[in-house]
């Protein structure tokens, strides 16, 4: 008890044992995570079709995060047989490699969408974001009529990429070029849809491998 | 003049009225607004088409109030007033002290009215902007700043065990909060943050239970420690226990983190390490709170009519259980069955509304008795607030335990032929008695704290003679 006597009586100590001693967990959990080879998992290049998110994709995630729709679906499907039924193959760590911040959620309030690309077709997503009641009657989901009327702001689009580009995303010149007119008379509501239907839709499963060693 | 000891120019106790008040006014505005998403999910008609009031923007305004608003106004109030009392003198600086009740009070000010607006990071628990962010971060050092120079200058020469709690959990939330708000703006209102994918969800989770372990676990055990035994005028029950509780809490709890990611495309070993140290750390936590509870031995008879002492007891029961609870929660097989459910969101309440919200509420009743030295209007009031926050907590959790565990297993399940037996949305319509309870039970917790606040505004309306009997009891 002669170094907690110390401690107790030298706030500076105290402070400085603290320091240290809070430190240690989140370095151990974070910084292997950006060298350890088995993070990331090992895709052929006829599996491996992922790309960033193009202008319009970008601009549909972007309302995704300003609604919170992270608040009550995921975009994490666990390597469980239900889940593999219900949603599909479970995500893999490369899916999200573009995800600046990811959105894998904690809550399933509503269906997880990490696969939702594909399933259904743009005019269901447009009934359904309009009016979730007229599709599926019991849902608890609200209406957003809004997205509908709201155009995407064409000017800002660029300077989102460039500013995803000094965080490792791999935005070219040709991408900033186009990256305005791609989105330029867009409603809202067509960015969000091809955001979802570009969701999970990147890798090409190969049946029967196993993606986690 | 006053004669009681407490109005002694010695202290600064302004500053402690100011964020005390301010923390019972967050807790009636944070149940509102998380009475009124819980009824969203129940009846949906509640989100009126109106961009502003959905549930996915309102959500983040009830997790920012009733974590930041009502629960940092609490810890800034009771460091500030333990600091003081445990070291024998004033605060080491008053404007520093100041400029972090304005400056938290311009950051929840500022919260409201971007959440609703969409202003968001898109990370749970720290969603507010890169220029709010770094307000924060400012405040932030202040306050820690000026506790820090406070103990320095203590006249005491053992500092306080209360006090090393506090001091962690600053130290703590520096870390987590300038780690995890990394981003790149793209404009005033807009970044992204500075990782990606799997990375970005570690450093999402080492903050987001940090943000439990520390913010909500940590400084609230600080209050314990000192309101604990002071309203039950005994010692804290053992001082080894205390330092064991103390050192495994602060280096233990920095784990946890990794087990909201079980099962994830996060690697496995940072699961299973995040697991295994959570069911360790049952021992620290169970330490803790039989320590508290302890120190009532042979004063129990208390418990029967001082309320504020029941509230300060009860909580540490909730805290016992949830602290109980999260460690199975972690392990992989219960986890695969409790993530994505309600029963996470029942047992983030259970710590919240049982343990956090029952602690502060017992000391705040016990500052404003000391800091106006006079007795509350009503302690009846104090009865009946005591009896809807446990009734309404309670109602709260077993919902959503078993809308929780029902989901689970809904989601699971499957026929002889190996085929899924409910649709999703077949979960969704069977939860809605269960929401309809969480509401009701939440509309219980707000109604208590809706009482508080009015006793507390008639003691303080009180003609100041009242404080006779309050003084002579100080």
């Amino acid at each position: 008890m002669a170094f907690q006597e110390k401690t107790e009586k030298n706030v500076w100590l105290l402070s400085g044992v603290l320091a240290i001693s809070l430190l240690v967990a989140g370095v151990v959990e974070i910084v292997p995570l950006y060298y350890l080879p088995d993070t990331f998992e090992e895709l052929t290049p006829e599996e491996d079709n992922i790309r960033p998110y193009s202008a319009l994709e970008l601009e549909g995630r972007d309302i995704y995060i300003r609604e919170g729709c992270y608040t009550c679906h995921s975009q994490m499907i666990r390597p469980f047989r239900d889940e593999k039924e219900r949603y599909g193959h479970y995500s893999l760590a490369v899916e999200s490699k573009y995800d600046h911040p990811f959105q894998w959620g904690s809550k399933r309030t509503g269906p997880d969408l990490a696969r939702v690309g594909g399933k259904y077709s743009d005019e269901w997503h447009h009934q359904h974001m309009m009016d979730p009641k007229s599709l599926v009657p019991e849902s608890v989901m609200p209406r957003y009529p809004w997205l509908d009327t709201a155009m995407v702001n064409a000017g800002g689009t660029e300077a989102k990429m460039r500013a995803l580009s000094i965080v490792g995303v791999p935005y070219t010149e040709a991408d900033y070029a186009g990256a305005a007119a791609a989105v330029d008379g867009k409603t809202e509501m067509e960015a969000l849809i091809a955001y979802l239907q570009v969701l999970g839709t990147m890798v090409n499963f190969q049946e029967g491998k196993d993606y986690r060693q | 003049m006053s004669t009681h000891t407490l109005d002694e120019p010695k202290y600064n106790f302004e500053i402690v009225k100011w964020f005390t008040l301010s923390a019972v006014v967050y807790l009636v505005v944070g149940t509102l607004i998380g009475t009124f998403i819980a009824s969203q999910l129940a009846w949906p008609a509640l989100n009126f088409d109106n961009p502003y009031l959905t549930f996915g923007r309102l959500r983040p305004l009830h997790t920012n109030a009733v974590i930041f608003a009502f629960g940092g106004c609490v810890l800034m109030a009771t460091a500030y007033y333990i600091v003081q009392r445990t070291c024998g003198v004033r605060l080491w600086s008053d404007k520093l002290a100041w400029f972090t009740f304005w400056g938290w009070t311009t950051v929840i000010v500022l919260a409201v009215i971007t959440l609703p607006l969409g202003y968001t990071s898109g990370k749970e628990y720290a969603e507010l902007e890169w220029p709010i962010d770094i307000l924060i971060a400012l405040v932030w050092l202040a306050f820690m700043f000026n506790f820090i120079m406070t103990l320095a200058t203590r006249k005491s020469s053992h500092i306080y065990v209360a006090n090393w709690f506090f001091l962690g959990m600053m130290i703590m939330i520096t870390y987590l909060h300038v780690g995890n708000s990394m981003a790149i703006p793209v404009s005033l209102m807009k970044s992204y943050s500075a990782y990606a994918g799997v990375q970005d969800a570690m450093v999402q989770w080492w903050y987001g239970h940090n943000a439990v372990g520390y913010f909500l676990t940590a400084g609230f055990l600080g209050i314990m420690y000192y309101f604990i035994p002071k309203q039950a005028e005994a010692p804290i029950f053992s001082y080894r226990l205390s330092v064991l509780h103390f050192w495994a809490l602060m280096f233990g709890y920095a784990w946890l983190g990794a087990h909201h990611l079980q099962y994830t495309a996060l690697p496995d070993w940072t699961g299973s390490l995040g697991a295994a140290v959570s069911i360790a750390m049952i021992i620290p936590s169970w330490g803790g709170a039989i320590n508290g509870m302890m120190t009532l031995s042979g004063a129990w008879h208390k418990l029967r009519d001082d309320y504020i002492l029941r509230f300060l007891i009860v909580s540490l029961a909730f805290y016992a259980m949830s602290t109980f609870e999260g460690p199975v929660m972690s392990l992989k097989t219960v986890n695969a069955l409790s993530h994505y459910t309600d029963w996470t969101v029942g047992h983030v309440h259970s710590g919240a509304l049982g343990w956090v919200a029952m602690v502060s509420i017992g000391a705040i009743y016990h500052m404003v008795i000391k800091l106006w030295g006079r007795e509350l209007y009503s302690t009846s009031l104090v009865a009946l607030h005591f009896w809807m926050s446990t009734i309404g907590a309670v109602i709260y959790i077993c919902a959503m335990w078993v809308s929780g565990i029902m989901q689970g297993l809904m989601w699971r399940a499957t026929d002889d032929y190996g085929n899924l037996m409910y649709t999703f949305v077949e979960s969704v319509a069977a939860m809605h008695p269960y929401y309809a309870l969480r509401t009701i039970g939440g509309l219980i917790f707000f109604s208590g704290a809706v009482i508080m606040l009015y006793n507390i505004v008639m003691t303080l309306r009180q003609p100041a003679g009242a404080g006779a009997t309050a003084a002579s009891r100080a």
